[in-house]
């Protein structure tokens, strides 16, 4: 389709928005400029889906991921937006809303809306319970119906307070799509009945996700991290400027053997995903004036404070490849996740992945490196599991996924996204998923995310979405950008075929019909 | 009744793990299903746990991934089942003339007890069910006992599920290291427990009472078949009955279902949302609390 055709085709679609159309309008623009330069040996590896630029646009003029300082912005107002510092609550969420529409990512909307209780708890005083519910329903609702995007992410926990206790019990009343929520857990400062509370609501809409406090802390510095989107774990007052992800699967079919995979088809195409990941990073520092911004100077966020994500998906695949079974027979006791030699040839994969990535260099990046992450995929990979996943409808029983893929979480401080699929006798036992909350984290999971089957809620990776939205979404569109996603993903993937499940993706760089 | 060739109290022969459930007692729970039982229900779900393999040999030819071969153990005969080979296919079950299977595994208390810590984090606890669990009481009282003793295990309750035969000797026996019992009551009247199960109820009702007031009565299951289950003709005496248990004990209400089940119990009724709802209802209306309804409903799932 030549460019003023598809142009055509976004402006006349029948279902979406004037918003939505503006979005996909913009991203013809940018893409039909000249990609930002790189070898032929890199442009063939992208063109050859061995690695992808996730579709960020071919001249990258924000990062991917902000997460602005919200509690330094409050605390001194903004001079660019003519902010008082807040006095009150209703101050303080009305500055948040303010701001939220001035933090750009790759999706145009943002994606960390911080750590909300901290962020609301000094301006609570003497307001009652009741009084808080009432405004943060509001809040709630605000947030879903200006800003429809479930990659928006909302954090709180570890502490017990009045705000996370609250926002956990309007979450579960309203079953949003929007906006996403992460209850941090520290088993020292956590008390059990706030996990319960949390863990109940994962039975009642699949959120929150929980994530381990104290390991993601390890991972970055005294000035904290978020949890963003999928599952993008990042420097607080930082973000990513770009993710760059490696098919595995991909680098495992050129590979001879297993020794030719880590000494020499892995460790080319790790480069060529540096050389992407400079290439792109270079043109937004050096020629996009993104950090001339007021977010800057204002000291919300840091240019130095900002990582590539270094993204990898097809470990499955890759696995199985390697040990030279077939990808049709997920279900065999020989493949990934099921089999030991096989998950021990997996971890051996992360650890190399993490080695390559502990010690290259990179020109921006938080400590001057970029940050693992495992890929949960994007709507339109077929055939390929998401980052370090065991395929959908073959994962093993809960416990048995836990053990097998807990030893990878300690490598992918950006985030790991894994899915454990329940069936929905849970319901009536919350305590049990409490427990296996517990016990994966203290086993080593990074993070806790499950999905219920048959919640009205459901998980697709990162994001929710309701399921009669996704029946609905052909016949008549949907008021919520990341629904198309999901349908693409149903239509791409077989999710709905198969179990309790889920798949993941974040975004999607084409138009759908 | 089956040989045992083994110590009791040192092996148990056992059909299944389950490394995770939520349906078996509170919390997150490992369950361990024993091969054999003392009861023949007609509407039972998994009738191959019933008998204890004979090591006649019938199976080992149908195999289609040749998984069965047979082996000598001294003067005895075995089957030996591999697990890497089968498919699972359950041509195995169809085939044997005794109800069994041979897809069983012997564990040592050992091998069991290094299964569970490999997963004491994820877990609330251990269950022990069947088949009957009761049967091989030695060893059920020597798992619990050595994970009450374990100091990093001793945290996990150890759960049994039982068609309530086991003799109150037996159950003295197992007391010092059991958190909590799910009994079956699976009819109210002798005769129709009879016809159910081929066996009296009088021994469920002493198990019942005697575990109510030893305080480790956690839950007594009710599987209401209708036509069948005499729940509701006998509903007075059922919830009279119910109503003197411990507020504690919750009254778990089951469906059945024909998944699984063989012979007579096929051309049974199965149970619907709405027939357990009426039984709630009248359990209510008796003043009998702490009902526990099914998550969901298996016959209605589409």
């Amino acid at each position: 389709m030549s460019l003023q055709n598809r142009i055509t085709h976004i402006i006349k679609d029948p279902h979406l928005s004037a918003k939505q159309k503006s979005h996909y309008l913009a991203l013809e623009a940018e893409n039909s400029l000249d990609y930002v330069e790189v070898s032929a040996q890199a442009l063939a590896a992208k063109q050859a889906g061995i690695i992808c630029d996730m579709f960020e646009g071919h001249a990258p003029f924000k990062p991917r991921y902000v997460l602005p300082d919200y509690a330094r912005y409050l605390s001194q107002g903004s001079d660019y937006l003519e902010m008082s510092p807040a006095q009150d609550f209703d101050d303080a969420l009305n500055a948040l809303m303010v701001l939220y529409h001035h933090v750009p990512s790759v999706t145009n909307i943002p994606v960390y809306l911080g750590q909300l209780d901290t962020l609301l708890m000094p301006f609570v005083s003497d307001m009652n319970e009741d009084a808080i519910y009432r405004k943060l329903t509001r809040f709630w609702i605000l947030l879903d119906r200006t800003l429809p995007d479930a990659f928006m992410h909302v954090n709180i926990g570890p502490t017990d307070n009045i705000i996370c206790r609250t926002l956990l019990r309007i979450d579960a009343e309203l079953q949003q799509i929007a906006p996403n929520l992460t209850f941090m857990y520290d088993p020292l400062i956590t008390p059990d009945d706030l996990l319960l509370q949390a863990t109940n609501n994962i039975c009642l809409c699949n959120k929150p996700h929980i994530a381990n406090y104290p390991m993601h802390a390890n991972s970055f510095d005294e000035r904290g991290f978020g949890i963003v989107s999928c599952y993008n774990a990042l420097p607080l007052a930082g973000g990513a400027n770009t993710l760059v992800r490696l098919n595995l699967k991909q680098v495992a079919m050129q590979s001879s053997n297993i020794t030719d995979f880590f000494e020499r088809v892995l460790p080319y195409y790790c480069q060529l995903t540096y050389e992407l990941i400079e290439a792109r990073s270079a043109f937004l520092h050096q020629q996009s004036h993104f950090f001339d911004s007021f977010l800057v100077k204002e000291q919300l966020i840091e240019e130095s404070r900002f990582s590539p994500m270094f993204g990898i998906y097809g470990m499955a695949e890759a696995v199985n490849i390697l040990r030279g079974i077939s990808n049709d027979s997920h279900s065999t006791p020989k493949t990934y996740g099921h089999h030991q030699e096989a998950n021990a040839l997996g971890l051996n994969i992360s650890q190399a992945l993490d080695q390559i990535v502990t010690t290259t260099p990179v020109t921006y990046g938080f400590n001057q490196r970029a940050l693992l992450h495992s890929q949960s995929g994007i709507s339109l990979d077929i055939d390929v599991t998401p980052g370090v996943r065991i395929p959908n409808g073959f994962e093993p029983d809960p416990i048995s996924h836990i053990q097998a893929l807990a030893q990878h979480h300690q490598y992918y401080p950006a985030g790991i996204s894994d899915i454990l699929s329940l069936d929905e006798t849970i319901k009536a036992n919350p305590q049990a998923m409490m427990q296996l909350c517990k016990g994966a984290l203290s086993m080593g999971f990074r993070e806790f995310t499950a999905n219920v089957a048959n919640t009205e809620l459901m998980r697709v990776t990162g994001y929710m979405v309701k399921r009669s939205d996704l029946e609905k979404f052909s016949q008549c569109g949907s008021r919520t950008n990341t629904t198309g996603l999901a349908a693409e993903a149903a239509a791409n993937t077989g999710m709905m075929q198969r179990k309790a499940r889920v798949i993941a993706h974040e975004q999607a760089p084409i138009c759908y019909e | 009744m089956s040989k045992r060739p083994f110590v009791m109290s040192r092996e148990a022969i056992v059909s299944q793990i389950l490394p995770f459930s939520c349906v078996d007692g509170p919390g997150s729970r490992l369950v361990i299903f024993l091969q054999g039982c003392n009861y023949q229900c007609k509407n039972c779900h998994n009738p191959y746990t019933i008998n204890v393999c004979d090591a006649c040999g019938d199976c080992i030819a149908h195999c289609p991934q040749q998984a069965l071969k047979h082996v000598k153990i001294g003067t005895k005969d075995h089957i030996v089942w591999d697990k890497n080979l089968c498919t699972q296919c359950d041509t195995c079950l169809s085939i044997c003339p005794k109800q069994s299977s041979p897809k069983t595994t012997t564990y040592s208390i050992e091998q069991l007890v290094a299964i569970i810590d490999a997963q004491r984090h994820v877990i609330n606890g251990i269950t022990v069910s069947g088949g009957e669990a009761s049967l091989q009481l030695p060893f059920v009282i020597n798992l619990f006992k050595t994970i009450k003793s374990t100091a990093h295990l001793a945290h996990l309750s150890c759960m049994i599920d039982t068609n309530g035969s086991l003799s109150i000797t037996g159950w003295h026996r197992l007391l010092p290291y059991l958190d909590g019992a799910m009994v079956d009551l699976k009819a109210w009247q002798q005769d129709t427990h009879r016809y159910i199960t081929a066996r009296d109820n009088h021994k469920v009702f002493q198990s019942i009472t005697w575990l109510a007031a030893q305080q480790k009565l956690y839950e007594v299951r009710l599987l209401s078949i209708p036509t069948i289950t005499d729940y509701d003709s006998e509903i007075d005496a059922l919830a009279n009955y119910l109503r003197q248990l411990p507020s504690t004990t919750q009254i778990k209400l089951n469906a059945f279902h024909h998944h699984g089940v063989e012979g007579v119990a096929v051309q049974w009724p199965a149970c619907t949302q709405d027939d357990i709802e009426l039984l709630a209802s009248q359990l209510i209306q008796r003043s009998v609390n702490n009902i526990t309804l099914p998550t969901i409903y298996l016959n209605e799932v589409k």
